[in-house]
Parts: C-alpha cells; sequence; structure tokens
C-alpha cells in the first residue's frame, strides 16, 4: 500500500472514530446536568436516576475520547510532520487554548461522576455546568485549527516557511464562524437523535415508563432545537464558502461550468473526464439563490480552476449529499416534534418508530460533513499553501500501524457499544 | 532568559507533573500487577479509588506537553515523531489500553473471570506506557537521534542507555505509586504498601545507577551532568537526602514526610535530565534555539499558559481536595494514623 494512501486511511480512520467520541462529549454533559437541574427543582427521583445513568454512560465515552484524542495529538506528528513543523507555531494557539479546556473537562467530570454525595449539591450541578461548558469550549478551538487548514491566515510565506506569524489572526481566519457553529450545532443535533432513539426504543416495548419518557423529552428536546437550527447555519456554511472557497463549492454542488443562474442538485454522480454531473434532479437557479441570495449571481465552476487542485468531486459531493440529505430528514423529524410538543400530545408509537429510524442519522451526517470539508480541501493540508503529498513523513511501512491501529479502535468500538448496553438493559425502570 | 527558554522551562514543569501526578497512576497500575498476599483483593480495590476521579485530569499533562512542543519548537515535535516513530505508536497503545481497560473494567461484569482478564490489560499496559516514555526520554538525552526531514534510523532508539531509562521510569512511578497508596491506605494495607514503597525505592536506586553507568558512554551529555557541571556535586547530594529522607520516613511509618521525599527525589531527577540537556531539545541536532518558533509565538503562548495556569490551578487543587481529604499535599504527619478514606468505596453503585 502507498504510504501517502495509508496515512491518509489511519488518520481519516483515527478522526472518524474519535469524532463521535468528541461530539458525546460535547452534548451528554449538557443532558445530564438538564436531568440533575430538573431532580433538584421537582424532586422528580426519575430525573436523578436519569442524570445518574447517563453519567454513567458518559464515562466510559469520555474514556475512550480522551484516549482516542491522545492518538489524535501524536499522529499529527507521527504521519504528518512536515505538516506540523510548518503549521504548528501558527495553528497552536487554538490547541494550546483546547488543552486548558480539556483540562477544565476532565477535572470536572471527575468531581461530577465520583463527587456524588460527596460535594455540596450546588458545586455538583456547575460541575456538571463546566463540563458541559468546556466540551463546547473544546470544540470551538479545534474547528478553529480546521477552519486555518480551509483558508490559512495570520502569516507569510517566506522561502517555504511561515513568517510575520499573528497567532490570533490564524485563530479566526476568514470563515471560522460558520465552521464553528455548524460543527457545534451537529454534536448536540447527532447526540440528541442517538440518545433519543435509544430510548425511544424502549418506550415502544414500556409505554408507560417515566423513565424513558424524561429522557427523550431532554434528548429530543436539545435533539430537534439543534436540527431545527442546522439548516440556517448550513445556509450561512454555503453563503460563506462560496465567498471564501469557491472551488470547493464547485466540488460540493457538482458544478463543472462557471454559468449564471446555476441550478441545484440534487442527487447525482459527477463524472470528471466527461465534466458534468449525471442523473441529478436539477433545480433551476436553485444554486446561484442558496449560495448568493440571488438567482442570476455566477457560480464559478470547476473548469474555472486547474485540473490538478480538484478534489475528488465525486467523493465530496456524494458525501455533501449525504449529509444535506440526513440532515433534511432530521429537521423533519423535529419539526413533526415540535408540533407535537405545541399541541402537547405525547408522542404516539409512530413517530417514536421515527425517531428510532432517525437516531443513527445525525452522526451519518456528522461523518460525512467532515469528510465533505476534508475530501473538499484535498489536494491540500494547508489549502494553496501545502500539499497532503507533501505533509506525509518519511518514515515507511505505514500499512503497519494502520492495521494495528484498525485492530485497536475495532475493539474498542466492540466493547464500549457492548458495554452501554449493558448499562441500559439489564435494569430497566418504570 | 529567552522565551525558548521559559517555555522549555515550562514544558519541562509540565512534564514533571506528568511524573509526578499521571506518573503514579502508571504505578498504581504496577501495583494492580503485583498485587500479593491475604490482602491482594483491598490492594487493587485502593488502586482504583485512587486513580478513578484523577486519572482522566493528570492525563492531560501529557497532551499539554505535545501542544506546547509542536507549536513552540516545532522542529523539534517533527524530528522525534520521524525518528522514534516506533516507541511513540507504543506509547499510545500502552496509554490506550491503560485507560480503556481501566474504565471497561468498571462498567463490565463484576465477575472474577471477567475482571481478571481487564485487570490483566490495565496493569499490562500501565508497565508498558512508562517504559516506552522512558526510552523515549532516554533516546533523545543519548544524541542517538539523528534528526533529518529525509527521514531517520527506525530503530536507533533501541539500546542499553534507553531502556535502562526506560526501567527507571517503570521503577518511579511504582514508587511514587506506594509512597502516595500508603498516605492513603490505613492499617495493615498501609503497611503492604510501605513495604513496596521501600522496595521500588531500592529499584529506583538500582535502575538510576544502571542508567548512569550507560550514560558515561552511551549519554555523555547526561553523564556530564551527573559529574561535571556546577550543580553536579548539590543536586546530587539533595536528590541522595531526598532518597535517604524517603526510606527514613517510610521505616518510621511517617507515610506523609516519606511521600514529600519521593516527590522532591523524582522531581530532581527529571529536573536533572532537563538541566543536563540543556539547550539542547534533541541532542546532538536540535537547541532550544535553534528548533524555536518565531519570537512572537512564543511570547503568545506563553502569555496564554498563565492565563491558563491561573484558571487550571484552582480548579486541580479542587479536585485533590475533594478527593484526597482536607489537606491533599500534606507532609506532615499528625498522628501515626492519619486520616484515610475506605479504600471500598466505589464510583456510583453499579
Amino acid at each position: 500500500m502507498d504510504d501517502l494512501l495509508a496515512a491518509r486511511a489511519l488518520f481519516g480512520m483515527s478522526l472518524a472514530f474519535h469524532i463521535v467520541f468528541a461530539a458525546v462529549g460535547v452534548a451528554m454533559p449538557l443532558f445530564m446536568v438538564l436531568a440533575e437541574w430538573r431532580w433538584r427543582r421537582t424532586g422528580s427521583e426519575v430525573h436523578l436516576e436519569l442524570a445518574r445513568r447517563w453519567a454513567k454512560g458518559t464515562t466510559i465515552l469520555f474514556a475512550v475520547g480522551a484516549v482516542s484524542g491522545t492518538v489524535i495529538s501524536f499522529e499529527l506528528g507521527l504521519l504528518w510532520p512536515r505538516f506540523m513543523a510548518f503549521a504548528g507555531p501558527i495553528i497552536g494557539m487554538p490547541f494550546s487554548l483546547e488543552g486548558f479546556a480539556f483540562f477544565a473537562e476532565a477535572i470536572f467530570l471527575g468531581i461530577y461522576l465520583y463527587g456524588w454525595g460527596r460535594v455540596p449539591p450546588r458545586l455538583h450541578l456547575a460541575s456538571g455546568a463546566v463540563v458541559a461548558a468546556s466540551g463546547a469550549l473544546s470544540a470551538f478551538f479545534v474547528t478553529l485549527a480546521n477552519a486555518w487548514m480551509n483558508k490559512p491566515a495570520g502569516f507569510q510565506l517566506f522561502a517555504g516557511g511561515a513568517t510575520a506569524i499573528q497567532p490570533f489572526d490564524a485563530m479566526f481566519p476568514p470563515g471560522w464562524a460558520h465552521e464553528v457553529i455548524h460543527v457545534l450545532i451537529s454534536c448536540y443535533a447527532a447526540t440528541g437523535f442517538a440518545v433519543a432513539g435509544i430510548h425511544a426504543w424502549f418506550l415502544l416495548r414500556e409505554p408507560g415508563s417515566a423513565f424513558h419518557r424524561a429522557a427523550l423529552r431532554i434528548a429530543l428536546g436539545v435533539g430537534a432545537a439543534a436540527a431545527l437550527l442546522q439548516p440556517l447555519s448550513g445556509d450561512f456554511s454555503a453563503r460563506q464558502v462560496a465567498a471564501e472557497q469557491p472551488l470547493k463549492l464547485a466540488a460540493l454542488e457538482g458544478q463543472f461550468r462557471t454559468e449564471r443562474g446555476a441550478p441545484l442538485r440534487l442527487g447525482g454522480v459527477p463524472d470528471p473526464e466527461r465534466r458534468e454531473t449525471r442523473f441529478a434532479i436539477e433545480i433551476p437557479y436553485g444554486l446561484s439563490l442558496l449560495a448568493f441570495h440571488d438567482p442570476g449571481a455566477e457560480v464559478k465552476g470547476l473548469e474555472a480552476f486547474p485540473r490538478e487542485q480538484w478534489p475528488n468531486v465525486r467523493n465530496v459531493h456524494l458525501a455533501f449529499q449525504v449529509m444535506v440529505g440526513l440532515g433534511t430528514l432530521l429537521a423533519s423529524v423535529s419539526a413533526v416534534a415540535l408540533y407535537l410538543g405545541i399541541r402537547r400530545r405525547a408522542a404516539p408509537p409512530w413517530f417514536l418508530r421515527l425517531v428510532v429510524v432517525a437516531a443513527p442519522a445525525g452522526f451519518l451526517a456528522l461523518e460525512a460533513g467532515w469528510l465533505v470539508t476534508e475530501w473538499g480541501r484535498q489536494p491540500w493540508s494547508v489549502w494553496g499553501v501545502l500539499r497532503t503529498a507533501e505533509s506525509v513523513t518519511p518514515v515507511g511501512h505505514l500499512a503497519v500501524p494502520l492495521a494495528l491501529f484498525m485492530l485497536l479502535f475495532a475493539f474498542l468500538a466492540v466493547i464500549t457499544a457492548a458495554l452501554l448496553w449493558r448499562q441500559i438493559v439489564p435494569r430497566r425502570s418504570g | 532568559m529567552s522565551p525558548a527558554d521559559l517555555l522549555g522551562g515550562a514544558i519541562l514543569v509540565a512534564l514533571i507533573l506528568y511524573v509526578l501526578l499521571a506518573g503514579a497512576d502508571f504505578g498504581g497500575g504496577v501495583w494492580d500487577l503485583l498485587a500479593s498476599g491475604p490482602r491482594k483483593r483491598e490492594q487493587r480495590a485502593l488502586v482504583e479509588h485512587a486513580i478513578g476521579p484523577i486519572w482522566e485530569a493528570n492525563h492531560v499533562w501529557l497532551i499539554l506537553v505535545v501542544v506546547l512542543l509542536f507549536t513552540g519548537f516545532p522542529a523539534a515535535f517533527a524530528g522525534i515523531s520521524i525518528a522514534l516513530f516506533v516507541p511513540l505508536v507504543l506509547l499510545l497503545f500502552g496509554i490506550v489500553l491503560r485507560g480503556a481497560a481501566f474504565t471497561f473494567r468498571t462498567y463490565d461484569r463484576q465477575e472474577d473471570g471477567v475482571q481478571a482478564r481487564w485487570g490483566l490489560l490495565f496493569s499490562g499496559s500501565s508497565v508498558l506506557a512508562p517504559l516506552v516514555l522512558g526510552v523515549v526520554v532516554g533516546a533523545v538525552a543519548s544524541g542517538r537521534l539523528r534528526v533529518s526531514a529525509q527521514g531517520a534510523e527506525p530503530f536507533a532508539w533501541l539500546a542499553p542507555f534507553p531502556l535502562a531509562v526506560g526501567l527507571l521510569a517503570v521503577a518511579l512511578f511504582a514508587y511514587l505509586a506506594a509512597a502516595y497508596l500508603a498516605v492513603e491506605a490505613a492499617g495493615s494495607l498501609r503497611e503492604d504498601f510501605r513495604r513496596r514503597a521501600t522496595g521500588a525505592g531500592v529499584a529506583v536506586l538500582v535502575t538510576a545507577g544502571l542508567a548512569a553507568l550507560l550514560a558515561r558512554d552511551q549519554a555523555p551529555l547526561v553523564f556530564e551532568g551527573l559529574t561535571r557541571r556546577w550543580w553536579s556535586a548539590p543536586l546530587l547530594a539533595t536528590t541522595a537526602a531526598a532518597a535517604g529522607g524517603a526510606f527514613a520516613a517510610l521505616s518510621r511509618g511517617r507515610v506523609h514526610v516519606a511521600r514529600a521525599a519521593a516527590v522532591i527525589q523524582a522531581t530532581l531527577i527529571v529536573a536533572g535530565w532537563g538541566a543536563a540537556q540543556h539547550p539542547y531539545l534533541v541532542v546532538p541536532d536540535l537547541t532550544l534555539a535553534s528548533a524555536s518558533a518565531p519570537r512572537g509565538v512564543l511570547v503568545a503562548l506563553l502569555w496564554a499558559l498563565a492565563a491558563g495556569g491561573a484558571l487550571l490551578f484552582p480548579a486541580l487543587y479542587l479536585l485533590f481536595r475533594v478527593f484526597k481529604g482536607e489537606r491533599p499535599f500534606s507532609v506532615l504527619d499528625r498522628g501515626l494514623n492519619g486520616p484515610s478514606t475506605p479504600p471500598s468505596e466505589r464510583p456510583p453503585s453499579s
């Protein structure tokens, strides 16, 4: 196997694995705190049980997230030393601040999880709130580093290296806001729907369970709110990508020709050889309208850029379609949830089934969206500055660590799933 | 003092804290592996109770070291990652399996067979991680690593001196863990860890002596630091005094004093290594100055560190205050049987 491909596969696999736990680490503490807060306010024992049980699941997920995140911080150097030698000083600021956010998360999670009955109630609840906030802050900082890779700023190129580095300019490159907002919302939507799906499944089997009803309310409440906001954030993203990364937009949309009044393509398979996207449902003027809020706006096509700078258009377009499709599904389910909530109706079985079906959609969309931004930036690791092929380590035989880490991640995934299942199943309570 | 020196110092401090805190967590795993005698089960329960709430926070010091290194000294981060690819991958396996197995054990079935399997994975990886970490440090200090963008000899680290430092790391982490656990235990369990601390203290002396002997030929800069610098004699004398003090305190059951002495001893060992190889980051190719990022980056980073530290240390104190008693860092023994928390407590009942 080609070493560059092995390095990309290993890093991609590590991130695809870690990103699930990272997203859970952002959202789950919020759920737990909401449940505990409700218990403290109303004395509802069901909510206490819920907070404790969610806290247990969070312990397992957080531990796996912490160690898989460590793998990534080392892999940055092990796989991409030339990228880090160049970019380390420029994007080190958000990573350093993320380090402190991670400290806060780990410290207060320890106090929260092991501190039941040991610390005063207010401190316990506040610790949970700090975990929730610092989890979101971690995601915020890490996403800033990714935003910089997509649109590098805050330095000047000189003789192949970076000079005149402005750490705080580099920390907030053009387009940082849309990416950060989109990622944060996705964490709440994905985790909310995954958790809601589990409890909906149990509610179908035990319709009277107050425990699962309480869980569904919190998880779906947060998840649905996020999923309804996400299309707005997506629109904001599309316009910023159109303005700042036109090549990526063209790849996302399978837009080969530069044209005014470009159509929006639903589905379809881009064919880079024939320079057209086939089998797509085209909505006239749709892309110009969405990307520039003007039906006559000119959209730059892939042809406006040199062929060797194109990403893999087929992959990027398909991943984008998957993300948007699943996001639309989640937003629709959320709209139904909102309607039921406003009418104050208990969730009927058909709706619970819908939530069960939608459970994995959030995480699939999150993974697809991450693939969109990473594939869409290729062949660059730092857009327009450093190619991925130039970033890779000179160490050979990378297929060996790839195989070893594959086994490790598969092992962790299986055990984590089994243990989470054990936490939920054996003591179903009413 | 240049910003590069200051940042180098900050990285060394983070590494020392990693050794003192996370090192003891790995050491706890060593004592899980070596649990023996009539109180085998209690020993393991104490280890689990002691590290449960804090190991994840302690682990973050390593992440901080990595981040500071790649931000402040990118050439060193790249060079080390290339030259020490194999041991660093092994270190990752140790770290991942230790953390995962520890958590999985707590939440898996409480049957003996299941628990024993996770326990073996937890304790085995608790030995592997410090061993390779020591090898990495030994290799960096030895001068065997040649750093270049073209690649490196993949097994340059596989030599007696780095391996001796690996053994020293295992012994030191086990020593720290036993010294801490002796404070946290009570009664005959305290006796167990008091004896273990003494044994591990001897192992530290033996492995440190071995590393020093090998350093003569294989790590000249370290050897020079031990023998020929102006601070060599005072450093050796203080470290020896701390070691002697720890042994004396252990033999008299003064566990708080012993813990403080062990902490001083470990701090001086790591700080001595840092002083010996100053100003080199990777001997002999990279110095603090030659591997450093531009000055503006270092200054911004130092300010961020100061701000972060101002928030971090009070939070850390709170964590230890909650889980390690009223005076978590006490160095005084008030009466022979100090307060301690029962080892039987587990995280929220499962």
